[in-house]
Parts: structure tokens; C-alpha cells; sequence
């Protein structure tokens, strides 16, 4: 595997799309998702696409190997919310370890698969680390305001188990995404840090943050800039944006970034926003334009998507994003 | 470096960022959220009371604080629990936590636990070398990997460093160690090289004042990228009791501190003079003490103070500015800033102000959320301050309740019992909780079922506590599906409780175009929570019908408008829209023969009799007032204008109809008829056979939905029994003209306008006139129907008057065949123009459906195949087609 600092000098690297809008297609019911690992759990598993990692295997494979036709040099783990915390609501806390190791398994045969077929493009595998549905800097009950459903220290754990089963199953990187609450982020990178320190390795790691609406902030109230100082005391390998937004509404939070920073920049924005149904229907083309955009202006080293994206629009951002240089780093 | 900014100097954040380059010259640390140093907020911390803590914050920012030192370290204190609680309550304070914190102790675990809350970068004050290296370099692995910077005391396993030599030794050992074996950023080190007070007396205190700005040069000088910090207030010790002294101390002190390099301190604003205000002798008594200038330094000082000790300074109270405003602007600053200090007083001048206490909420407050409501909505507030603002809403709330009930005689009775749930799936519930607040300041009763709540429970808990308004709330996509699966449960449970809609993603077309089809009774959407106030007091009113109606009403329409304009859209091809088409059973439904068929003439009704048949509200519209009649003209933007306009409407009729001039004429008819083709009704008049050709929809439906054309009204010719149908013209747009020109003649354009807005309402007038002598006498298939104007306007009558040009029936070319069949130009004077619009204008000319199946719809969209099959049975040119139907054809 050639290493994913190099390739990120001279290249803008593609990261994949939405997994959760290609799984739909699939109209998995209750019993698909239980498969045959988890046919007597006692709880419903319809809606917890995690699972489909062990239980519908080929699926989440398959749409692995879409986004690598389509151009991308990055898939993200089926993982978003295999913590323990996430996975609570489903009584999955025991499997978290099985489901992040298959998924990075998953994740990483179907790189070898296309590293085999064009060995002169390296693939990589993202880890996905959620926010988790829970926030450690504000309190869901408006009449407590010091409550917190969730402490650093539960995330810290969390996270590091996730970590943990996500380098076992093989991950190039770690992808903290979604980051609604920064301190949430800080616990996933404390634990990512011990995890390093007490293994002795260097794992590159990835920082996304959510703007998620007009006010330019943070779901827990922070500006960009604030997002960035408040994560920058660990070596990145990129920051950036996702979620909430289209391209077209992140591209400002996404200028402030990059002339703030020195990390390598990273957006995956959703295909728009969503319509009155809750829908994204940005076309890919509409979509590939608002992005050739960022990189004429020299945003972006990593560019992919989130909600609403499919392989059709990976595809077309990998057709633009091959024709341009990518952002220089700042010294 | 913080390795990840592209800045070179220390920056932190607390919801917004700071750098503190050298240009800052000095940040300012305030220091009163702090139990060692201020014995008020030790006291407010041990009896608990946070909200006056928190007050005490808040004046520190808004006094210019650029960064918040907390201290929780005293012995009767659980100093862990009070840093968590206190730092917690501040992260819900955006107007404090946009400053980053500045985590104070002695102990090492109540740093921690601070570092666990806080998702700015923070600064811890401070470690040492005190307890040795390796501790040392423990804690400095722990806070990089908290992300936070840090402040280094002077101070080793020796003790604190009271000289120059041991002041830079100390510093330069810590800042080596950090640097180079921790990996720590230098410019997230400050250090503290102690600053100790002066003017003591003992002779090794001399220096005191002078090592430090020296010490503060080397580090400057000799550690590259640090920042220099210390507590100011330690420097005047000897004074205390003395402000005067003090005060000049403290600023003249600074002045030279920052000259050497400190750059961050611990100052109390409210103890620093001017510098440029410190008396000239004062200021050369103090500096000769900084600097340890003359061997008498520090008795000409200690006489100069007990000269002016008396002189009680006048104690500078910073006014509030806000709390010299208006009340209602106090009150609205309060709810705004989230201030809940001077709510209670001020809504209580406020009640005094009113003759009912409730009208204080529905004042004065609501005035204040409004603003609120805006602020967020255009992004100038975040969640955090509203859900602060909401707090204090309820606090007012809570104060103006007894007088509200006292009001009562004692009946406690809510105004309405509201359930309130985040559906199913979805965990989001602050806008829930925001609305439940809001609604329960207002005299609600709220049974609140929290978050990912099953649907049976909803539709349990809402029959079995008999609740008035059901409120379904949800932040993720899925929960729009999940909100008409709780619709339609309750739906199949014969609940009619009125139900709101909120939340981020949901919206007015979802809720019209997917949710109130499912549900017989009261949807709405509200997107804020001032505006569920006003919904859920009209819904529950006493005489709430009006009220329901109209948001049926306007559901209705607006879901048919969105349909009409939603661009992409799935389409069925001709063959099988009229697959779809609408089948009635011919072999039950009841075909009414017409008492009087074939062709009548009205030329000049009484225009008296027309009267009451004018809908008025698109009258209003017409002159751009906005709003329905009657209400309208009580409206409190446009009710007076509409008032005066109506007047002078009313004067104009009465003009129209005594001078007659305007006259009414129609000319309608009723004939045989029946489809053929599916698509095109054929009419027999005076043997001769003519075609209206209709248009189906093309848009694929929902299941069970069929694709409408006007066609499917009418019995197809092959199921063999005989059907019928009608059209009309009438005109009341006759004399329009005249008169019009001769207003504009007269430069009267609004008589010019009003007397066409005029002629199109008696037009439109007699269009339902006509309808209704068509129903009850000509064709007679209604004759006991007996209906209210009103609803003669809501069209609450069998059968259908669709016109050609309008949404059923977009094709134009329609009217032609009817001028042929009935005549139209010849017997009443109604002329088609080359665009086939009518002239006069004031006229209306349509088709009559009887059969009870038959209903409005909108064509929408067209595809090409129906088009070109169009064209044929027209016999003409695609492109000719094409023209005609241009708005309706699909892209």
C-alpha cells in the first residue's frame, strides 16, 4: 500500500458517498437485518445499517465496489455508529468489535480487489467514527442546563473500542465525522492518542465537523474557527466539513478553513439540501459543478460526500477533481 | 504550533476563536469567577446559587473578560463537583462560553475533570515542577492531549521562585522539558513568573516588582513563542482598603509590565485606574517603588496613602445601559440576552401596566420571543440563547401565574391539554422542549411523552388523557414518515384531535401534500414556537370551526399548488394514464335528464340579483390586501384600509345597479352527451354533433389515485345509456368600458379600477347565480338544494362548472366549440379574441358537470404521446398543439 501522506501532495484524493441512501435500495426488512447471526435478538434491528456489515455482508461490498468504479480512492467503514453508545438502542453493545472489525474486513477486501485490478491507484479504507447520538457539551433537558446525558469519559471508552477493532480489521485511517459537538470529537481523539500510544503505531487520522445551519456554527455553538483551534493539537491528516449542508452553503465555512489552517483540507457535502420530503435531490452534475468551483479556487485536498450522494455523483466529482491541483498546504 | 493553524501564536476558543498576537498587546483575564479571590462568589457557590454565579460571569465578559478564570479551590467546597457543575452551566451561557475558560487549581484532578467538559481550547492555571519532573511532564502529556494550553508557575520541587535568577531558571528548565521531551507547542505555554506584592516593608521584597518585568523581558527574550501572565491585584497587597492607591498601583504596574512583554493577566477592571488619570506625584510615588528607585521609596508611598485613605472614592457602578430603556424593551432584552436577573421586576411593573395579568404574556413577552423567533430564524441566534431566552420566558411565567389563576376565583383549570412527542427513530427533542416551554407559559398543560415515542403510545396516551392538540416533532428525515404513519394510526382510530407538525425538516408542503391527506381533521405545520402560540389558541378557541377550516382550506390549496409546481416528477405514459382514469360505476350512478334541453338566452337580469353571489375576498386581493373577507376588515395591518375600499365598493354598486351601467347577459344550454375514445365527449345539438376534447393527467399518482380528465364525468358511448352535459357564458361586462374611459377621462383611476374589479365580480357573480338555476331548475337534478352563499363559494354543491383556460380544462381551444354550440356571439355579444380570450372581460364561460363523481382537479403536466394524439383528434398541427399547451407540457 503506498502511503496516503505521499499520494495527498500531489493528488486530490476522492472519498466516497453515501452509504445509508445505497443501502435503501436495497429494501431490507426486519428479517434481513437480523440475518441469520442475530435471528433471536431480542430487540428490532430494522434501521441499524451497521449490522448489515455482518448480517448482509455482499450489500455493503457491493456498495463498497460502486464507489471504487465510480472513482474513489477512499471508502469510509460501514460504521458510523458502532459504538457502544450508539449501538445501546439496539442491546448491540457486545458486538461492537465484530462489527467494526467485518466492516473494516469488508471495506478492505474490496480495496485489494481494485488495487489487484489497477495496481498504479492505491485504495484506502476510512474507519467512520460517528458523533454518536449523544452530546457532551449540551444538555438535552432545557430545565438542567449542567445535566449531560453523556461524559467525556464514556465517550473516551467508546471510541476506544471502536478504534481499536477498526486498526485490528486493517483501516488506513480514521475518520472522526459529523462533529456536531467538539468535545464529543476531543474524546474520539483522546482515545485515538492512547490507542497509538500504547500500540506503538501512527495512524493517520481524519477530522470532519458539521456546520449545520445558517448561523455559520456548530450544533453545540462553535464557529469554524473555534472548531479548528479546538482540535488542532493533534497531527491531521485533514480537516473539513460534512453533513447539514450542500456544496453550495458550505463553500464559505469552507474558504475560512482553508486560509486558517495547515492541515489538508477535506469536504464531503450532502447532494443539497433536502426538499420538502426530506429528500436530496441534487443532481450529480449540478453537484460536480458547485465542486469544481472549490477547486478552482484551490479549497480541497479530499472531496467526497455525504447524504443524498451516490456513486453517479462520486463519479462526477472524480472527473473534475482529476483535472486540478490540489490545495497547497500552508507552512 | 498548534499544529493545525496556520497562525504562529497562541490562539484558544470557546464558541468563538481568539488569537493572541502580538497586535492584542494584552488579553485580559477576568478573575471574579473565582472562590480564592472574591468572597461573593464564594458565597453564591456554597449556597448554591448558580444563577447569581453565572451573573457574575456574564458582567466579567460583558465587561471586556477575553477569557474566564474559574476557581472552585476552597476546603469547604467539592471543588471537582462545583468546577463540572459551574463550567457545565456555563457551556449553556453562549453570551460567556464564547470566551474560552481558563480551568484554575491547585489540584490535579479538578483540572482534569475541567478539561473533560470544556470543547473549547482551554488553558490550565497551573502546574509546576513542584511535585517533580515526571509528574511534571504527566499532567503536560495529558493536557496537549486534551487540547488545551497551559500556564507554568514559576515554582520547583524547592519551592516558589522569589529572585530574578530563580524566576528564569525555573522557566527555562520547565519550558525545555515541555518543549523537547513533551512535545508540548511553545506558544500554548504562558508562564507565571509570581507576581509578589511591593511596599511591604521587608527589605527582600524590594525587588519584587522589578525581577518580575525583568524576568518577564528574558522570557520574552530567551524562550522563543511563550506568553507571560500573572495575577496583577497580588502586586498592591499593602494597600488593601486603600482603592485609590491600589487602583493606580494596578495600572501603573501593568504599563510596565506589558512594556517588558507580559501580554495576559489577571486584572479587575474594576479596580485599575486610567493611566493617563493617575495623579502625576501619585504615579512618581508608585514607579519609584516598581523600580526599587530610592531606599525611601516605600515610606514616601505609605504617606501618600494615608492622605487619601480617607477619601472614599466614589464607587464606580458600571450601569447596565439596558436597564435605563423602555419596559418592554427591557423585557425583550432580557428574553433576547437570556438575562433572567430583572425579569421577575420588570414583569411585575408590567402587570401593574395591565388590566389582566395574561396579557403581560400575551404583550410584552410574546413581543420579546417574537424577536427571538426572528433572530434564530435568520440565523442571528443559535440554539443555545433560545433555549436560554425560553428559560427566562418561563421564569416570568412561573412569577405571573398566581395572578393569573387568582384571576380565575381559584378555578386552575389549563387553557388546553397539549401532548407533546419526538416520533419514533428520532432522538431530537430541543424544539419539542422549546415549544412545550412556550406553550406552558401560556396556560397549557403539557403532557410531554419525550423522545422516540412508539405510535401506539401516542394515540393511547392521546385518547386516554383526552388531550385537545397533538404535537409531533422530529429532526431527521425518517421522522417525516413516521409523523404520517401516526397520522394515519390515528386516522384509523376515529381520532379527531387537531394535530401540529414541527421541527427542522419538516415543513408546509410535507405536511399538505403527505401528512392532512391522511388525516380528516386539523394538520398544521408550525415552524416556531411564538407562532404555535397563536395556532394552538385559535384551535382551541370556542368557536374554533372558521378557524379549521381555513387551514383545511389552505392545506388544500397549497397542496395543489405544490403538486402543480414540483419539478421533478415521475410521469405515466398516455396509454397508461388512461389505464388510470377515474371509473364510475355507469350501471349505479343516478344520470338526471335535463328538464329544459337545448339552448336559453338571459339578456339583462337585475344586477340586484347578483349581489348575493360576489365571493369579495379576491376583490381584496385585487387591490393587494391580503387576507379573507370578512375578517379582513378587522385586520390589524390592512383592516382599516379594507374597510374604506369596501365602502367605496359598495357606493359603486349601488351607482352600477341605478344608473344600470353594467348589464348581465348569459346564454347556456344542455344536451345530450357521451365519451368516446375515453377522452372526448361528444355533443349532440339540433342534429349536429360537436367535440370537447379533454386532457388527462399525466403525473403517476399514488395508489388508488386515478388520472382525471374532465371525460371520465361522463358516461362512455359504448356502455350505451345516454348522459348529458352543459355550457354556459355569461357576461356582466358590458358598459366597463365606457365607464372606465370615462373615469380615466376624468383622472379618477381608482373609480377606473374599481369599476372593472367591480364587473368581474358581479361576472363571476353571475356565474354562480346561473349554476345555481341550473341545478335547481333548468337541468333540476338539485332542486331542494338550499345552500348558504358561503357555501356556494366553498363550492359545497353537486357537480362541476369547470372553464377552459383554468386548471382541469388548460386548453383554451375549447371555448371555439362552445361559441359554436351555443351561439355565444350571436345571442349575447361575447366575442373571442385571435387568443381566444373573452371580450368583455368581465364574462365566464365553462362547461356544466352533473354527475356527483365529478370534481375540480388540476391537468398538471402533459408528456409528448398525449400531446401528438391531442393534435390528431384536434386535426391540428403538432407545433399548433403545442403553442396552445405550452405551460402544460413536461420538460
Amino acid at each position: 500500500m503506498s502511503d496516503i501522506t505521499n499520494l495527498i501532495k500531489n493528488k486530490i484524493l476522492v472519498l466516497d458517498g453515501a452509504m445509508g441512501t445505497m443501502l435503501q435500495a436495497y429494501n431490507f426488512d426486519e428479517s434481513d437485518f437480523r440475518g441469520q447471526q442475530f435471528i433471536n435478538h431480542k430487540l428490532p434491528l430494522k434501521g441499524n445499517n451497521d449490522i448489515l456489515s455482518i448480517t448482509q455482508p455482499h450489500a455493503i461490498k457491493e456498495v463498497h465496489r460502486k464507489y471504487f468504479d465510480a472513482g474513489a480512492d477512499i471508502v469510509e467503514t460501514n460504521t458510523f455508529s458502532a459504538t457502544s453508545i450508539g449501538m445501546a438502542d439496539y442491546g448491540l453493545e457486545d458486538a461492537i468489535y465484530q462489527l467494526n472489525y467485518q466492516s473494516a474486513k469488508l471495506a478492505k477486501e474490496a480495496a485489494a480487489e481494485y488495487e489487484l485490478k489497477t495496481p498504479d491507484k492505491p485504495r484506502f479504507v476510512a474507519g467512520s467514527i460517528g458523533p454518536t447520538n449523544r452530546t457532551a457539551s449540551l444538555s438535552p433537558d432545557v430545565n438542567r442546563p449542567e445535566f449531560r446525558a453523556i461524559t467525556f469519559e464514556e465517550l473516551r471508552v467508546a471510541y476506544k473500542e471502536q478504534v481499536e477493532a477498526l486498526i485490528d480489521g486493517g483501516v488506513d485511517v480514521l475518520l472522526v465525522e459529523t462533529v456536531f459537538d467538539t468535545l464529543n470529537a476531543k474524546a474520539a481523539l483522546f482515545a485515538i492518542e492512547e490507542v497509538k500510544e500504547e500500540r506503538q503505531l501512527e495512524i493517520q487520522i481524519m477530522v470532519s465537523g458539521t456546520i449545520t445551519d445558517a448561523s455559520g456554527r456548530t450544533l453545540s455553538g462553535q464557529t469554524v474557527e473555534a472548531f479548528l483551534t479546538s482540535v488542532s493539537h493533534i497531527p491531521l491528516l485533514s480537516i473539513g466539513f460534512n453533513c447539514a449542508l450542500g456544496a453550495e452553503q458550505l463553500k464559505p465555512y469552507l474558504k475560512r478553513l482553508s486560509r486558517a489552517t495547515k492541515f489538508n483540507v477535506s469536504a464531503h457535502p450532502n447532494a443539497g439540501l433536502p426538499n420538502a420530503f426530506g429528500e436530496y435531490d441534487q443532481s450529480p452534475e449540478i453537484m460536480k459543478n458547485l465542486i469544481e468551483d472549490y477547486l478552482k479556487n484551490g479549497l480541497i485536498n479530499i472531496i467526497g460526500g455525504c447524504c443524498g450522494t451516490t456513486p453517479n455523483h462520486i463519479q462526477a466529482i472524480a472527473s473534475v477533481a482529476n483535472n486540478y491541483q490540489p490545495r497547497a498546504l500552508k507552512l | 504550533m498548534s499544529i493545525g493553524l496556520t497562525s504562529k501564536f497562541l490562539n484558544l476558543s470557546g464558541l468563538e476563536a481568539i488569537e493572541i498576537s502580538p497586535e492584542r498587546n494584552f488579553i485580559n483575564v477576568g478573575e471574579r469567577t473565582n472562590v480564592t479571590g472574591s468572597r461573593k462568589f464564594l458565597r453564591l457557590i456554597q449556597e448554591e446559587n448558580f444563577e447569581e454565579a453565572l451573573d457574575v460571569a456574564r458582567e466579567q465578559v460583558e465587561g471586556g473578560a477575553q477569557i474566564l478564570d474559574v476557581n472552585m479551590d476552597e476546603g469547604m467546597l467539592d471543588g471537582k463537583s462545583a468546577m463540572v457543575k459551574f463550567l457545565n452551566l456555563i457551556a449553556s451561557e453562549p453570551d460567556i462560553s464564547k470566551v474560552p475558560i481558563m480551568i484554575d487549581s491547585s489540584k490535579w484532578e479538578i483540572l482534569e475533570a475541567g478539561l473533560q467538559v470544556v470543547q473549547g481550547k482551554s488553558v490550565v492555571n497551573s502546574i509546576s515542577l513542584k511535585e517533580g519532573e515526571s509528574e511534571f511532564k504527566r499532567q503536560a502529556n495529558l493536557i496537549k492531549r486534551y487540547g488545551a494550553a497551559l500556564i507554568v508557575m514559576a515554582f520547583d520541587e524547592n519551592g516558589q521562585a522569589d529572585t530574578f535568577k530563580r524566576r528564569i531558571e525555573i522557566c527555562e528548565r520547565s519550558y525545555n522539558i515541555l518543549v523537547n521531551q513533551v512535545g508540548f507547542p511553545a506558544e500554548d505555554i504562558i508562564f507565571d513568573p509570581n507576581i509578589f506584592p511591593v511596599a511591604t516593608g521587608l527589605d527582600e521584597h524590594r525587588t519584587n516588582a522589578l525581577d518580575f518585568f525583568n524576568a518577564t523581558r528574558w522570557i520574552k527574550e530567551n524562550l522563543p513563542g511563550v506568553s507571560v501572565s500573572g495575577g496583577v491585584s497580588n502586586v498592591s497587597f499593602s494597600f488593601r482598603g486603600n482603592s485609590v492607591v491600589r487602583e493606580a498601583m494596578h495600572s501603573a504596574f501593568l504599563f510596565q509590565a506589558i512594556k517588558h512583554g507580559m501580554n495576559m493577566g489577571i486584572v479587575n477592571p474594576s479596580m485599575l485606574e486610567v493611566y493617563s488619570d493617575i495623579p502625576k506625584d501619585l504615579l512618581q510615588l508608585i514607579e519609584d517603588v516598581l523600580f526599587n528607585r530610592r531606599d525611601d521609596a516605600t515610606e514616601r508611598l505609605l504617606e501618600y496613602a494615608e492622605g487619601v485613605k480617607h477619601h472614599k472614592k466614589e464607587a464606580k457602578v458600571q450601569e447596565v445601559e439596558w436597564r435605563n430603556k423602555s419596559l418592554q424593551d427591557r423585557i425583550s432584552h432580557a428574553l433576547v440576552k437570556g438575562v433572567d436577573a430583572y425579569i421577575i421586576e420588570d414583569v411585575e411593573l408590567a402587570r401593574l401596566e395591565v388590566e389582566r395579568p395574561i396579557e403581560v404574556i400575551e404583550g410584552h413577552l410574546m413581543i420579546g420571543m417574537n424577536i427571538v423567533g426572528d433572530l434564530f430564524g435568520s440565523g442571528k441566534m443559535f440554539l443555545p440563547q433560545v433555549v436560554k431566552s425560553a428559560r427566562v420566558m418561563k421564569k416570568a411565567v412561573a412569577y405571573l401565574q398566581p395572578f393569573i389563576e387568582q384571576e380565575k376565583n381559584g378555578n386552575t383549570s389549563s387553557a388546553g391539554k397539549i401532548l407533546m412527542a419526538t416520533v419514533k427513530g428520532d432522538v431530537h427533542d430541543i424544539g419539542k422542549n422549546i415549544v412545550s416551554v412556550v406553550l406552558a407559559c401560556n396556560n397549557y398543560e403539557i403532557v410531554d411523552l419525550g423522545v422516540m415515542v412508539a405510535p401506539e403510545l401516542i394515540v393511547e396516551t392521546a385518547i386516554k388523557e383526552n388531550v385537545d392538540i397533538i404535537g409531533l416533532s422530529g429532526l431527521i428525515t425518517p421522522s417525516l414518515d413516521e409523523m404520517v404513519y401516526v397520522t394515519k394510526a390515528l386516522e384509523v382510530k376515529d381520532v379527531s384531535i387537531p394535530i401540529i407538525i414541527g421541527g427542522a425538516t419538516t415543513s408546509k408542503a410535507h405536511t399538505a401534500v403527505k401528512i392532512a391527506p391522511n388525516y380528516q381533521h386539523t394538520v398544521v405545520h408550525i415552524n416556531d414556537a411564538s407562532r404555535a402560540v397563536t395556532v394552538v389558541g385559535n384551535l382551541l378557541q370556542d368557536n374554533n370551526k372558521p378557524f379549521k377550516l381555513e387551514l383545511r382550506q389552505q392545506y388544500d390549496a397549497f397542496r395543489t399548488q405544490f403538486l402543480n409546481r414540483t419539478k421533478q416528477k415521475d410521469y405515466l405514459s398516455f396509454e397508461k394514464a388512461i389505464e388510470n382514469k377515474f371509473s364510475m360505476d355507469w350501471t349505479t350512478s343516478k344520470i338526471h335528464v335535463p328538464n329544459v334541453l337545448g339552448i336559453q338566452v338571459i339578456d339583462g337580469l337585475d344586477l340586484k340579483q347578483l349581489l348575493p353571489f360576489i365571493d369579495w375576498t379576491p376583490f381584496f386581493r385585487s387591490w393587494d390586501l391580503h387576507g379573507k373577507y370578512p375578517s379582513i376588515l378587522n385586520d390589524e395591518l390592512v383592516g382599516q384600509q379594507a374597510k374604506e375600499l369596501f365602502e367605496d365598493a359598495k357606493l359603486m354598486l349601488d351607482e352600477i345597479i341605478e344608473n344600470r351601467w353594467l348589464k348581465a347577459k348569459a346564454t347556456f344550454g344542455l344536451f345530450p352527451a357521451n365519451t368516446v375514445n375515453d377522452n372526448d365527449i361528444i355533443v349532440e345539438h339540433d342534429q349536429k354533433e360537436y367535440a370537447f376534447l379533454t386532457l388527462r393527467q399525466q403525473l403517476k399518482k399514488r395508489d388508488g389515485v386515478p388520472n382525471y380528465a374532465l371525460a371520465d364525468f361522463i358516461a362512455p358511448k359504448s356502455f350505451g345509456i345516454q348522459d348529458y352535459m352543459g355550457a354556459f357564458c355569461v357576461t356582466t361586462g358590458f358598459g366597463t368600458q365606457e365607464m372606465a374611459s370615462k373615469f380615466e377621462a376624468e383622472h379618477d383611476d381608482y373609480k377606473s379600477i374599481m369599476i372593472k374589479a367591480l364587473a368581474d365580480r358581479l361576472a363571476e357573480a353571475f356565474a354562480e347565480y346561473l349554476h345555481k338555476e341550473v341545478r335547481v331548475n333548468h337541468w333540476g337534478y338539485a332542486p331542494d338544494e338550499n345552500l348558504s352563499n358561503d357555501l356556494l363559494i366553498k363550492e359545497n354543491y353537486q357537480g362541476i362548472r369547470p372553464a377552459p383556460g383554468y386548471p382541469a380544462c388548460p386548453d383554451h381551444l375549447e371555448k371555439n366549440t362552445i361559441w359554436e354550440l351555443l351561439k355565444v356571439k350571436e345571442n349575447i355579444g361575447v366575442e373571442l379574441t385571435e387568443n381566444l380570450a373573452m371580450w368583455p372581460a368581465a364574462s365566464v364561460s365553462g362547461y356544466y358537470f352533473s354527475n356527483s363523481g365529478s370534481k375540480y382537479f388540476g391537468l398538471g403536466k402533459i408528456k409528448e404521446d398525449q400531446l401528438s394524439d391531442y393534435a390528431q383528434r384536434r386535426n391540428i398541427e403538432l407545433s399548433e398543439a403545442q403553442k396552445w399547451l405550452n405551460p402544460n407540457i413536461a420538460d
